[in-house]
């Protein structure tokens, strides 16, 4: 991708706050992201990240303040926005290759399109053979490639995550952060990903967006500028990780 | 990465034999019911006065077969005239208790229209619908499938509605974001998550049609495996009794495989 396409900006976050009655979860939150930009939200456990990301998906509809994607105001219908959501969400009854068309189906894009786009994420993942498989015949991990799949299939404007490995050991977690990196090479998808491990936000991200505690606004945004593939043992990977330690800490 | 399928139970439960022996299984465990069952009555543990052998019921069943004694129709016949009644009623009750279950556990709107109403009518017996229904519908066919409309009507429209209002929020939410309406959304995710739940109501629903039968047939029949029974009790005939609670047992069994074979082919993915 060009530096200048790079710098285009895609998704406008201005002053997005969301009160669910007397309890202000978010509170005046604006940034940028840019085209094809990997950025990760970490914040302390209860801050309002995954209300954060439920507003960016428009689950929610905030308080005050907007969300814009390529300067209109977002919209499932209009926009295309792809979520993986903290727990397992393939739809059991549907075959892998069914699970991985279920979004582009609901765009109506044409059945060649749908057939291509499908047979990509299957070769890049590497699920030919569970192509015909339901979910429930599937691991953890090959169910949550699917999910992952599922979302670059859609080739969205914007693509959140929600904590998705939160439930992994170490080495699976591992496997599909490089996964996810390598989707979003091939893709160039602009990502939204919401994580409490800081040592993941740093392995991903090009910029990480710190939360503060409830009302969460954002405390900072760190510019991660290591070179991929990074070295989670490397001097300035650990600085970097101390540094966003120190400023999410709230004790 | 792929978790291995196998016969055996993933759960370990059973020792995982082929699937032919557990067919065996199922076929002893009739033939040993039925041998229990002669040698009870053989040893003279219990008297035949009040129940028949196995082996008379089914002599009984073969001569039914042309003899129209003494309910006055043949076997065929009763067995037609008692599935005309169980399928009609409980065809009914499927296509429009499933659906309205399904809307009302959907839409809120549906839900508060109707609720009040069901939940009147739900706890009604479907018997003491026969004095209403001999006025409004006569005694025909019409009349007889409506008692068993209300027997299997309600348990199609309950689990339909249960199914749908347990669909997990985030497959709702999958949906959402991908930009579905609130109906695309309800028979893409609603209706195929509530499957299982729906499937396992039309199995009530099945057996309350059958049990209601012979209630049903109180309704002046003049054939019919309920009818049968009735006649079999006016006159004293155990056997009679016996060979149309068998019958209504084997139809009921029969459907429930036939339901097995269409609830396979659509949630099939929980295997």
């Amino acid at each position: 991708m060009s530096t200048a396409e790079h710098n285009e900006v895609k998704v406008q976050v201005k002053n997005l706050t969301k009160k669910f009655g007397s309890l202000h979860v978010l509170d005046n939150i604006s940034f940028d992201i840019k085209k094809g930009e990997f950025m990760c939200v970490v914040g302390p456990t209860g801050c309002g990240k995954t209300t954060f990301l439920n507003m960016l998906t428009k689950i929610y509809e905030p308080t005050g303040g907007e969300l814009r994607i390529d300067g209109e105001l977002a919209d499932p219908k209009k926009h295309n926005l792809a979520c993986v959501f903290q727990e397992p969400s393939s739809f059991p009854w549907l075959t892998v290759e069914e699970n991985l068309k279920f979004g582009l189906k609901i765009k109506k894009l044409p059945e060649k399109e749908i057939q291509e786009r499908v047979e990509t994420i299957i070769r890049i993942m590497g699920l030919e053979k569970f192509r015909k498989s339901y979910p429930g015949q599937l691991s953890v991990s090959s169910e949550q490639r699917v999910i992952i799949g599922r979302a670059f299939a859609m080739q969205p404007d914007l693509l959140l995550m929600d904590e998705p490995y939160g439930q992994m050991d170490i080495k699976l977690r591992f496997y599909l952060e490089d996964e996810v990196l390598r989707l979003w090479r091939e893709f160039g998808t602009t990502v939204v990903f919401i994580t409490h491990n800081i040592e993941e936000a740093v392995y991903l991200s090009e910029r990480c967006l710190i939360l503060t505690n409830k009302p969460a606004a954002i405390k900072e945004i760190v510019e991660n500028k290591l070179p991929y593939p990074r070295d989670i043992a490397g001097e300035d990977f650990i600085t970097l990780r101390k540094h966003i330690t120190e400023q999410i800490k709230w004790w | 990465m792929e978790r291995k399928i196998r016969n055996k139970d993933p759960l370990g439960r059973g020792l995982g034999c082929h699937p032919y022996v557990y067919t065996m299984l199922s076929i002893a465990g009739i033939l040993t019911f039925l041998f229990v069952w002669q040698l009870l009555l053989v040893t003279g543990v219990v008297s035949d006065r009040y129940i028949s052998k196995p082996t008379e019921l089914f002599l009984l069943l073969i001569r039914k077969f042309s003899d129209k004694s003494p309910d006055g129709s043949t076997l065929p016949i009763a067995t037609l005239a008692s599935l005309k009644v169980a399928v009609t009623g409980l065809v009914l009750a499927i296509v429009t208790g499933v659906p309205l279950g399904l809307i009302m556990g959907w839409y809120k709107g549906a839900d508060r229209f109707f609720s009040p109403i069901f939940e009147v009518l739900r706890p009604i017996p479907p018997i003491s619908w026969i004095p209403l229904t001999i006025v409004w519908l006569g005694i025909g066919l019409r009349a007889k499938a409506f008692i068993i409309f209300f027997a299997a009507f309600i348990p199609c429209v309950i689990n339909s509605y249960a199914g749908i209002k347990m669909t997990q929020k985030v497959l709702i939410n999958v949906a959402k974001t991908c930009g579905a309406s609130n109906f695309t959304i309800f028979y893409k995710v609603g209706i195929p998550s509530a499957m299982p739940m729906t499937f396992a109501g039309i199995r009530v629903a099945l057996g309350n049609a059958w049990s209601t039968l012979v209630a049903a047939e109180m309704l002046a029949a003049n054939a019919g495996l309920g009818y049968m029974i009735l006649m079999g009790r006016s006159f004293a005939r155990p056997d009679i009794i016996m060979l149309g609670m068998v019958c209504i047992g084997a139809l009921g069994a029969l459907f429930t495989g036939i339901l097995g074979i269409f609830e396979k082919r659509i949630t099939g993915w929980r295997r």
